[in-house]
């Protein structure tokens, strides 16, 4: 439940803060995981890795609270402080994440793997 | 200098084993031991009882929990989920796992359960890959699953094994259109727990319900050698059938023991302290052992055991002792009640045998007394005075002198007698050990819900069949006190209001936005699971003034489209009353062949589907399709299917296909608290199926039109009510427009309309809507009138996305879409 077992963590560049929503999250590819990046409706940031271990659900796309995410497909529910599951389901990654004073988004997460993530377009 | 705490290395994380560290933790906190718990399964904690009812489909797998992984973290419990021990090292004190690990212990509690037992079929094993695919045993989680996607697709299967398990595996595959042959060794079902009348008593009501029985009749061979054909019996009857579930019983899992040195008979052999033959640091419970000869795969059994033995670990009780349980039982099998307890037929002559059969009904009872004591009983399809049957058995409590009363209640006030007649430690729910008197002391301590009991005790949260008795008793106890359970009628969970007190409250606070009402009513706290509900409500209730929050909505909401199994959309153009032209549907299949769709696909509602587009295409799929959204994937307003009624067909009386046209037009994309579909047809022959829509319209002789409401044609099969005959298409409008607003007013978060319909009655309904008489016709036309000028297509926002990234993919990592493609339809 710890965000990485062994391993140096690397601060990753994310994006502008902007662009994630208060209420909404957005999937980004962090060191071959992918990662979705949630902010509160107090303004604080989570990350927790982006798929849903139950069937393959886009996290991102979830509802969420101050504590939990929702997964949209069936509804497993996951706690994005910590990336357990209150439904029973193994649990999520979660990843340090923080906004710098410039307004930058950036995930800690290990070193990217040696095999880079196949990544789709992002639609903007 | 600290003491090292000692370590208890707990083997097996089923029912036995948690309940066993949850009974040490109630007694002596969670810091006594550091506990290391290995499970062969990668989960938390199950009742493994309910997997029929996951299998069946009533009930989900997040209700199956008993312990979420949270749990073991705030009890400082390291699970080993996932990770099988291979052997114990008893005089190195420890244990090795498949993982290479090496754990040591101070004490170690073996609870390994059962494994299924597979009696000797040729075929059932594959040479390379373990069991025939298509063969499946029904123990594990994932058993469960893998027969819930098999079953999908396959048509026949067998069932090997007539007890329990074997009952309600065949009742649950039943649920996916399997048809299911049941195959039992012995001469009647459920032979361990009945005689032979009940049995077949049994076996009349598991066939009414459509599963072929078969008794006496032992499975030789499993045909097929790539995939399953059938099976053949010893006498050389045949059945066909593509998938095969063994369920022929359980054997005490002794694996682990056996290869460590334990001493193992049928089961793993403890004594009166649960401690294994000659160890002084190990103990088993549950299932794996073997107590003064005898082996229970029952759960009551296991609950006496954890108790035992969490008093022997912590020293609160070192008197406490094992000995044995009288197993009385009482289930539903394949939706039939039964209770079995004791011997099931006299053994001696002078055993009094009282029997009640009606074969009929499917009720069958008897008793067997002997000396004054009931010593067996058996109840099929009627377990009403099971409570009391229970009681006697156990301890021996004197009988009625007439013994037919054993049998029936015979005058006099039933239930709340009968739970004023139980003692205090009468056990109430077998599947959690609770008794009455548990239940009692609950309420004295001020729960006065019968939910709010049942969450504290986990009475009726296994199999739920005592649910009813949960209930007399609470109310009993609470001396006619019982508060309705609150939560049940709120709106939803995370504000505690019903609807009309919710409603009431944003208007008078002018809360326009889901923040503003967590704010104002939930002490800020947002609840993820109420904002959809939220939503509706409060664009329901401003209309244009609703504040919008784009993380309020549900994904469907967000990207106006319907989010499928890979993450991939359904796109789905407004198509009124299912009429289309040559033009659109060439537009569409440009759209299609352009955007290489995977499916298109004819709907149930009279449109086509586009399925499989990826969110970030659905804004130019929108603008090259240039038609409004058909609203496929909200809780809305969606289609009107029509027939196409007077001008073509030969038997039309009323021109339903500009009818329906009319009222999508007029009603578009409507949000309310439940999906809509609506139709109209143009004869009584129902082409259109509208005497099974939420809101239908039927033309009948003589230029009227039927307007019935309340039906349904899903999970839910319902005939909708007549509300009201009317002369002109005019008035089925107005209608219309005032029963779909009351229903979005009054109904509650995801109550259709073919529930609230027979909750409100369809008279009281033609009362307020068609005759008028509490004069809300004004307001409901009025308020319906001020919604329609408000719609807007949201497809609209493909120009100017609402939020940045709203069309982002969210799972760029895999290749989109993955469902099948199906080249016939996207590339001819």
């Amino acid at each position: 439940m710890t965000a990485v077992n062994g391993g140096r963590l690397v601060e990753h560049r994310i994006g502008p803060a902007d662009d994630i929503p208060p209420g909404e999250g957005r999937a980004y590819p962090v060191a071959g995981d992918l990662v979705a990046v949630f902010r509160l409706t107090s303004g604080q940031l989570r990350a927790v890795s982006a798929v849903c271990p139950h069937a393959g659900g886009p996290l991102a796309d979830g509802l969420i609270d101050a504590e939990v995410v929702i997964c949209p497909l069936h509804q497993h529910v996951f706690e994005l402080a910590t990336g357990c599951s209150r439904s029973g389901q193994p649990a999520l990654r979660s990843y340090p994440v923080r906004q710098d004073p410039a307004g930058v988004v950036w995930v800690s997460a290990p070193a990217a793997r040696a095999s880079a993530p196949r990544v789709g377009g992002d639609g903007r | 200098m600290t003491q090292r705490r000692p370590r208890l290395v707990v083997v097996g994380n089923g029912m036995a084993g948690a309940r066993t560290v949850e009974e040490i933790i109630d007694r002596v906190g969670p810091d006594r031991y550091d506990i290391t718990m290995f499970g062969a399964e990668p989960y938390g904690n199950y009742n493994r009882i309910l997997l029929s009812n996951v299998l069946s489909g009533a009930e989900a797998e997040d209700g199956i929990f008993l312990n979420s992984l949270p749990w073991y973290e705030e009890n400082g419990i390291t699970l080993r989920a996932g990770v099988e021990v291979t052997r114990i090292d008893r005089f190195a004190r420890s244990v090795h796992a498949v993982d290479g690990t090496t754990t040591p212990y101070d004490k170690l509690v073996i609870a390994t359960g059962s494994v299924p037992f597979v009696p000797p079929i040729d075929g059932a094993h594959h040479p390379r890959r373990g069991f025939h695919q298509g063969v499946f045993t029904f123990r594990t989680l994932d058993d469960t699953r893998a027969m819930i996607r098999y079953a999908r697709d396959h048509q026949r299967a067998v069932v090997i094994g007539g007890g329990l398990l074997g009952l309600e595996a065949a009742r649950g595959l039943q649920q996916y259109g399997v048809s299911v042959t049941l195959l039992h060794a012995a001469g009647h079902l459920m032979n361990a727990q009945l005689d032979a009348t009940g049995g077949d008593i049994l076996r009349r009501s598991v066939e009414r319900l459509g599963i072929e029985v078969v008794t006496k009749a032992r499975t030789e061979r499993i045909l097929g050698r790539d995939a399953v054909e059938g099976v053949r019996l010893a006498d050389g009857r045949t059945f066909a059938a593509d998938m095969v579930v063994i369920a022929a019983g359980i054997r005490p899992n002794t694996t682990l023991a056996q290869v460590s040195g334990l001493p193992v008979e049928r089961g793993i052999v403890v004594d009166d302290h649960l401690r294994v033959l000659d160890e002084p640091d190990i103990y088993a419970v549950g299932e794996c052992v073997q107590h003064r000869g005898q082996t229970y795969g029952l759960v009551a059994p296991l609950w006496d055991q954890a108790k035992v033995l969490a008093g022997q670990l912590t020293g609160t009780d070192p008197t406490a002792a094992y000995h044995g349980s009288r197993t009385a039982t009482k289930l539903k099998v394949a939706g039939v009640d039964v209770a079995a307890m004791g011997v099931t037929a006299p053994e001696r002559d002078d055993d009094e045998f009282v029997v009640f059969a009606e074969p009929r009904r499917g009720v069958y009872k008897s008793v067997v007394v002997r000396d004054d004591r009931l010593i067996g009983a058996t109840l099929v399809g009627d377990v009403s005075k099971v409570g009391f049957l229970m009681q006697a058995f156990d301890r021996g409590s004197p009988l009625p002198e007439e013994r037919v009363r054993l049998l029936f209640d015979l005058g006099g006030p039933p239930a709340e007698v009968s739970a004023a007649e139980l003692d205090d430690d009468a056990q109430v729910c077998n599947c959690n050990g609770v008794s009455k008197g548990a239940l009692v002391a609950t309420v004295a301590g001020g729960v006065r819900t019968v939910s709010g009991v049942m969450d504290a005790t986990r009475a009726g949260k296994g199999c739920g069949s005592c649910k009813s008795l949960v209930g007399q008793i609470v109310e009993w106890a609470a001396g006619g006190e019982v508060a309705e359970d609150p939560a049940a009628n709120w709106y939803v969970p995370g504000v505690p209001m019903d609807k009309p007190t919710l409603m009431a409250e944003i208007r008078a606070r002018g809360l326009r936005s889901v923040s503003a009402v967590f704010e104002a009513l939930a002490d800020g706290r947002e609840d993820a699971k109420s904002k959809m509900g939220l939503v509706s409500l409060l664009r329901m209730m401003w209309g244009d003034e609703y504040v919008d929050e784009r993380g309020a909505r549900f994904i469907n909401d967000r990207v106006h489209a319907n989010i499928q199994r890979d993450g991939t959309f359904s796109v789905v153009p407004q198509m009124k009353g299912g009429c289309t032209t040559p033009a659109q549907l060439r537009r569409i299949a440009d759209v299609a062949e352009k955007h290489q769709v995977p499916l298109v696909k004819l709907t149930g509602g009279q449109r086509i589907d586009l399925l499989g587009i990826r969110k970030e295409d659905l804004p130019q799929v929108w603008a090259d399709l240039d038609m409004p959204s058909g609203y496929a994937y909200g809780k809305s307003f969606r289609t009107v299917k029509t027939c196409v009624g007077s001008d073509f067909c030969r038997f039309g009386l009323g021109d339903s296909t500009a009818l329906g046209i009319a009222i999508e037009e007029r009603f578009q994309g409507l949000e309310a608290p439940g999906k809509l579909k609506l139709a109209v047809t143009g004869c009584p022959r129902n082409c259109a199926e509208a005497y099974v829509k939420d809101l239908g319209v039927v033309a009948i002789e003589g230029g009227r039109w039927e307007i019935y409401v309340g039906g349904a044609a899903g999970a839910h099969v319902r005939k909708g009510d007549l509300l009201a005959t009317v002369d002109t298409p005019a008035e089925v409008m107005t209608l219309t427009g005032r029963f779909l607003q009351y229903y979005r007013e009054n109904a509650n978060w995801l109550e259709r309309t073919y529930a609230f319909v027979p909750r409100v009655g369809v008279d009281r309904l033609r009362e307020l809507i068609v005759d008028d008489v509490d004069g809300l016709g004004a307001g409901l036309d009025e308020r319906m009138a001020a919604a329609v000028a408000g719609y807007r297509d949201p497809w609209r926002e493909r120009d100017t996305p609402a939020t940045p990234g709203q069309f982002r993919t969210a799972l760029p990592l895999v290749p989109l879409p993955a469902v099948p493609v199906r080249a016939e339809s996207s590339r001819s």
